[in-house]
């Protein structure tokens, strides 16, 4: 376990590399909050979901995951390509014109692993039980997990289908809540508070899990509990409390770094920070 | 004139609920959504023959377009049921980035659209929707005339990979079209063959541009009549060749003067062939609570407003 763990992390280090060089390379995009699910993409993909070699948008057979918060497009960019649904060498056309990695993930560009467009805020939950029920329907019985923001859970739509999924006992489907208490305007208790996200997801009806999603053994740990609640009648939520730009020490925690590039300086600084351990793109 | 004659009249939304019955026996993967309007929508013998197939959503149509996207990833060809207004501008959206710009097959099967939906009044009878879909890239949009006419569209679009938008109506209509029709996505259908005038309709203006063409020809006015079901993709060819004919164009629709089938048409002819063109449209405002045919007379829908077109325009040549 500790070597798998110890294996994980130093992918971990690799994307976070790739994370803070894209949006350098480009001066656009989201490094906070991609920092802060690094360990979470990296843990996914590596580690908790079952997946098939190659790429087959419909997923029949094997887990699939949907990104709602588009926006930390450089995280799901990296995850993918290290783990082999393109070669790392695209990401350097991350944002760039012609590039299958747009600012936002999209299946417009035909790039491997994404099976949704996402950006505009709100909608990839409900995606994500429509997957989920696709697979029971096709008696398929991996899993659908998505990945939705804190601020993200201001948009309607969100409990919409946060309504739906209890009573319809969508039970094979794992949705988390990258919990970073930011967002752009600020820290989420002063924009619009989201009060007892616990225990509003709780009165919906699902299985609610609390996760530290920046100690790698912690996320094993909580995405094994996650899937060990499945099948039990009720849909799972990993309320995951991340630090915005966990890994570069001047972007933690602030929501400053949310939608920021930095600069040279600041580039040479954070990659001091994060070993080189796959090689860079 | 051609004559057409009626036994029969059914609401076009009853030719949906017939169609979705009988493409979902031939094709298991068809699956239907509805947000809590089942009898309005005519999906009950659907729901009753495949239970596991269809999934009732509540009222919350942004969660029913995300789930429809979703159901296709993993081959499922998602039906979404609910009226024209809620089928669009409430979601657009969720249908633009979650369906469209994914490229998600889902078919948007929108009733109650324009002024027929009747006493409900304006905040439930959308005349923007054509408009809206159609400037979404990869969405093909379909408006059909009467019930054999919807129940053929809706077997047809089970068979075109990609989104679609269906749009019907509420109210009883007669039907004029052959119940075994072979429904062509974007192939104009010829009403009538004439010479003075083409008359472009869509939806349950056809039937009214028919009543037009009987009194135009009394009137010693020889109209072309073209039904277009397909608004997007347009059938370029039909129009162009129709106006070379004629050399002046009527298009009749149940929408907004704006952004409907007079506008595609208008940009076709712009394009390649200029020629004068008159609207019978709704003149950029809402509707109004009423009935369908007191509101088709005050909103200038019906055939008279057709003949009365056509008689303008022919000066204009």
């Amino acid at each position: 376990m500790s070597e798998d763990i110890n294996k994980l992390e130093r992918i971990a280090s690799q994307v976070r590399r790739d994370i803070v060089r894209m949006v350098h390379a480009c001066q656009s995009g989201h490094p906070g909050g991609s920092l802060g699910c690094t360990d979470f993409f990296v843990a996914l993909y590596f580690n908790a979901m079952e997946r098939k070699t190659g790429f087959d948008i419909d997923g029949l057979g094997e887990d699939i995951f949907f990104l709602s918060n588009g926006h930390i497009s450089p995280v799901f960019y990296s995850t993918l390509a290290r783990a082999g649904y393109f070669d790392v060498s695209e990401l350097a056309t991350f944002r760039k014109i012609n590039s299958r990695l747009q600012g936002h993930p999209t299946t417009h560009e035909g790039l491997p692993g994404i099976r949704i467009a996402s950006g505009s805020l709100g909608q990839g939950l409900s995606v994500a039980i429509g997957a989920a029920r696709a697979k029971k329907l096709n008696q398929d019985n991996h899993l659908v997990y998505v990945l939705m923001g804190d601020g993200e859970q201001q948009e309607g739509q969100i409990w919409e289908a946060a309504m739906y999924a209890p009573y319809n006992k969508v039970d094979n489907l794992i949705a988390t809540i990258d919990y970073n208490g930011q967002q752009i305007d600020g820290a989420t208790e002063e924009v619009l508070s989201l009060g007892n996200l616990k225990a509003k997801w709780e009165a919906f009806g699902w299985d609610v899990i609390e996760m530290n999603g920046n100690v790698m053994q912690e996320v094993l740990a909580g995405l094994a509990e996650a899937k060990s609640r499945t099948g039990k009648g009720k849909p799972v939520l990993i309320l995951m409390k991340t630090e915005m730009g966990n890994g570069v020490d001047f972007m933690m925690g602030s929501h400053k770094w949310h939608g920021v590039a930095p600069n040279d300086e600041q580039l040479a600084t954070a990659l001091s920070q994060l070993e080189e351990t796959l090689g860079d793109y | 004139m051609k004559k057409y004659t009626y036994t029969d009249k059914k609401d076009t939304r009853s030719g949906f609920g017939a169609g979705l019955l009988e493409v979902g026996r031939k094709n298991d993967n068809i699956v239907a959504l509805c947000a809590d309007l089942v009898g309005s929508l005519k999906m009950n013998d659907f729901i009753k023959e495949f239970p596991e197939r269809f999934f009732q959503v509540g009222i919350a149509e942004a969660n029913m377009m995300g789930i429809a996207a979703g159901l296709t990833i993993g081959g499922k060809i998602p039906y979404t049921g609910t009226f024209a207004n809620f089928s669009t501008g409430r979601v657009y959206d969720q249908i633009r980035q979650s369906i469209a710009y994914s490229g998600k097959n889902v078919k948007i099967c929108a009733s109650h659209a324009g002024l027929t939906l009747g006493e409900d009044g304006a905040t439930h009878q959308i005349l923007e929707d054509i408009g809206l879909m159609k400037m979404l890239p990869g969405m093909t949009v379909i408006n059909p005339c009467d019930y054999n006419q919807t129940k053929a569209a809706t077997i047809a679009i089970a068979d075109h990979k990609g989104p679609v938008y269906l749009r019907f109506g509420r109210p009883v209509v007669p039907i004029f079209t052959d119940a075994d029709q072979k429904f062509e996505i974007g192939k104009a259908w010829m009403v009538n063959e004439g010479s003075d005038v083409s008359i472009f309709a869509t939806g349950h203006l056809v039937w009214e541009a028919i009543q037009a063409g009987e009194q135009l020809a009394e009137l010693g006015i020889d109209a072309e009549i073209i039904n277009i079901h397909t608004i997007k993709p347009l059938d370029e060819e039909a129009v162009l060749k129709s106006v070379a004919k004629t050399g002046c164009v009527v298009t009749a629709e149940e929408h907004n003067r704006l952004g409907g089938l007079g506008d595609s048409i208008a940009q076709v002819l712009v394009k390649n062939r200029p020629a004068p063109q008159e609207y019978v449209a709704v003149d950029d405002s809402f509707g109004e609570s009423g009935t369908p045919a007191q509101l088709m007379e005050k909103y200038g829908l019906n055939a008279a407003n057709i003949v009365a077109a056509a008689q303008r325009v022919i000066k204009r040549k």
